[in-house]
């Protein structure tokens, strides 16, 4: 009787540990440089088809330009170019800053105060739904400086996901855990402080990632809307500049830059979400199974 | 009806029962005719007079919707009763009139927080109180040994298992040395043998600790097991129908869950809940 339970177990043992050695260090090292290797390739292959397809079609810059012809406009108008970078990296980040700090004040404010939510949360709405480039020559009038226009127009359409993740976040608090601090006779800031805010830092990930993506979205599509003016000049400045000139080449520069400050933003928040929920949340961890 | 309302009487003659430190007479809590309706008009409790006295272990044992853990919340002062009064006869009242409970809760849930180390969870009541990690991490390491998890306190809840993260739970009631201990049946979400463990922990820390014990449930073993007193509720309106001295000398270990006697006494206790569920169903 044993013998035969001793046999099946071996049974079973032998592809189980075939499977185990299959992921073997080389293996498992292979793998992720297949990982990082397939998508570099990819991208080798579609640089190289448009650079033939322009050289043997004889495709005009000023219509689509080769990869060769945007590399070197971008060396071309280096300066021009990354003091714009800087413009738009600028707006987005204090945008992103400013809609970070307004969104989780005013929700916390929601949150101790119903009445304040019930007040102020229908116009924060209004404010979400209204497209921000109807309200751009409004503030153009109202505002100071372009500066400003492109600012505000940034903060507002980051700031409604991360004020409305942020609120639902801190009414999401597990019900018995705000019964334990009743309990223990715990202060209002205490509760804030203790439960609601670190129960709340999921959804505050949530808005930090979404608001990130609109804070470029935004500045972008205010300086479309309001312009600027000469030194103050942003990607999307030069974008519109490069299209109106028919610099087709310099219009790629333009956009590429703007494509990789997205990627980046999606990155950094990606990676701030990560270092605040890595150690506990269920989306920040990797499982076996 | 057996022997209502004479239970706590007759175990205070019991030597056999283990009584907390001066004990007297006077209950450390008392329900005066409590009533509770909620919003939707549901009467969840009504007319429910309890006396627990020091050093007792009180089950409220029945079905659901009979508000045993309405009564135990009213305990805790979550939420008012709507009519009826609940004393605490041996606690000083602050100036507020609030009396000062020393009190701790265990839910059906772990409810930890996920964000925090098994150290910090427990920190937590201490925490509220204004005690400094430094001047609190003794209590907490002996709270945390207590329930056999000093080696888990750099752990996060989700590392720990269902029976684990119910340790943390009563390590973090524990910590603060409360007089009552207030359970909302807090096993039964774990398997039994997991179950049958902590029982005996919660025995034993009743026993070291001097605690008085009010204890939700629904299953008449755990009851009759733990308790020194039963006090069996039924539903619609949810109120009590029985309070029964539970005779089965202590200590009790698991061995006991085999005699004669426990089952005599889970036999008697489950007639009382089953007549109580028949008058329901004549209604």
């Amino acid at each position: 009787m044993s013998s035969i339970s001793m046999e099946t177990a071996g049974q079973t043992a032998a592809p189980l540990a075939a499977t185990a050695a299959a992921e073997s260090p080389m293996r498992a090292i292979f793998r992720r440089f297949l990982h990082v290797v397939v998508p570099l390739v990819t991208l080798a292959v579609v640089l190289l088809v448009w650079q033939w397809y322009v050289t043997v079609y004889e495709v005009p810059r000023y219509i689509l330009p080769g990869p060769t012809e945007v590399i070197r406009a971008f060396v071309a108008d280096y300066p021009m170019l990354f003091s714009a970078l800087w413009v738009t990296l600028s707006i987005t980040f204090s945008a992103l800053a400013l809609a970070l700090a307004g969104g989780v004040f005013v929700a916390i404010a929601f949150a101790q105060s119903p009445w304040l939510e019930r007040i102020f949360y229908p116009y924060a709405v209004v404010l979400q739904v209204t497209p921000i480039v109807a309200i751009a020559p409004l503030l153009i009038i109202y505002a100071p400086s372009t500066h400003a226009v492109l600012l505000m127009c940034a903060f507002l359409v980051a700031f409604f996901p991360i004020l409305s993740n942020m609120t639902q976040g801190l009414k999401s608090t597990d019900h018995n855990l705000l019964n334990l601090f009743d309990i223990y006779n715990a202060t209002a800031w205490q509760r804030l402080r203790y439960v609601k805010l670190p129960g709340a830092l999921p959804y505050f990930a949530t808005g930090l990632r979404i608001g990130g993506g609109l804070a470029l979205i935004g500045s972008v599509v205010a300086e479309f809307t309001a312009g600027s003016a000469g030194t103050e000049s942003g990607l999307a400045f030069r974008i519109l500049e490069a299209g109106r000139r028919l610099n087709v080449p310099r219009l790629f520069a333009a956009l590429l830059l703007i494509t990789a400050t997205g990627v980046t933003i999606f990155f950094l928040t990606s990676f701030i979400s990560h270092l605040l929920l890595r150690r506990w949340h269920e989306s920040a961890l990797t499982r076996e199974n | 009806m057996l022997q209502r309302y004479s239970a706590s009487q007759d175990m205070a003659a019991d030597p056999s029962v283990p009584t907390g430190a001066g004990r007297s007479d006077r209950p450390i809590v008392a329900m005066r005719d409590v009533g509770k309706v909620f919003a939707n008009g549901t009467i969840a409790l009504s007319g429910m007079s309890l006396d627990v006295r020091p050093g007792e272990f009180v089950s409220l044992l029945g079905p659901s919707g009979c508000g045993k853990s309405t009564a135990l919340r009213l305990v805790a002062g979550l939420g008012g009763a709507s009519v009826g009064r609940i004393e605490w006869p041996t606690s000083s009242y602050t100036h507020a009139g609030e009396p000062e409970r020393e009190i701790s809760f265990v839910f059906q849930e772990p409810t930890l927080m996920p964000w925090a180390t098994v150290f910090r969870n427990v920190w937590l009541p201490l925490r509220l109180k204004g005690v400094s990690r430094r001047a609190a991490t003794e209590r907490v390491m002996d709270a945390l040994r207590m329930v056999g998890l000093e080696k888990f306190a750099e752990h996060y809840p989700r590392e720990l298992s269902g029976g684990m993260k119910m340790r943390v739970s009563i390590a973090r009631a524990l910590v603060t040395r409360p007089k009552v201990m207030l359970m909302d049946e807090p096993f039964a979400a774990l398997d039994e043998i997991t179950r049958q463990k902590l029982n005996d922990d919660i025995l034993r820390l009743w026993g070291d600790q001097g605690w008085t014990v009010i204890f939700v449930t629904h299953s008449v073993f755990e009851a009759v097991y733990l308790s020194s007193r039963i006090v069996v509720m039924a539903a619609r309106p949810g109120r009590v129908i029985a309070d029964l001295p539970n005779t089965l000398s202590y200590p009790r270990s698991g061995d006991v869950r085999t005699t004669a006697d426990f089952a005599a006494a889970s036999r008697e206790v489950s007639e009382v809940l089953h007549q109580s569920m028949d008058v329901d169903a004549h209604r």
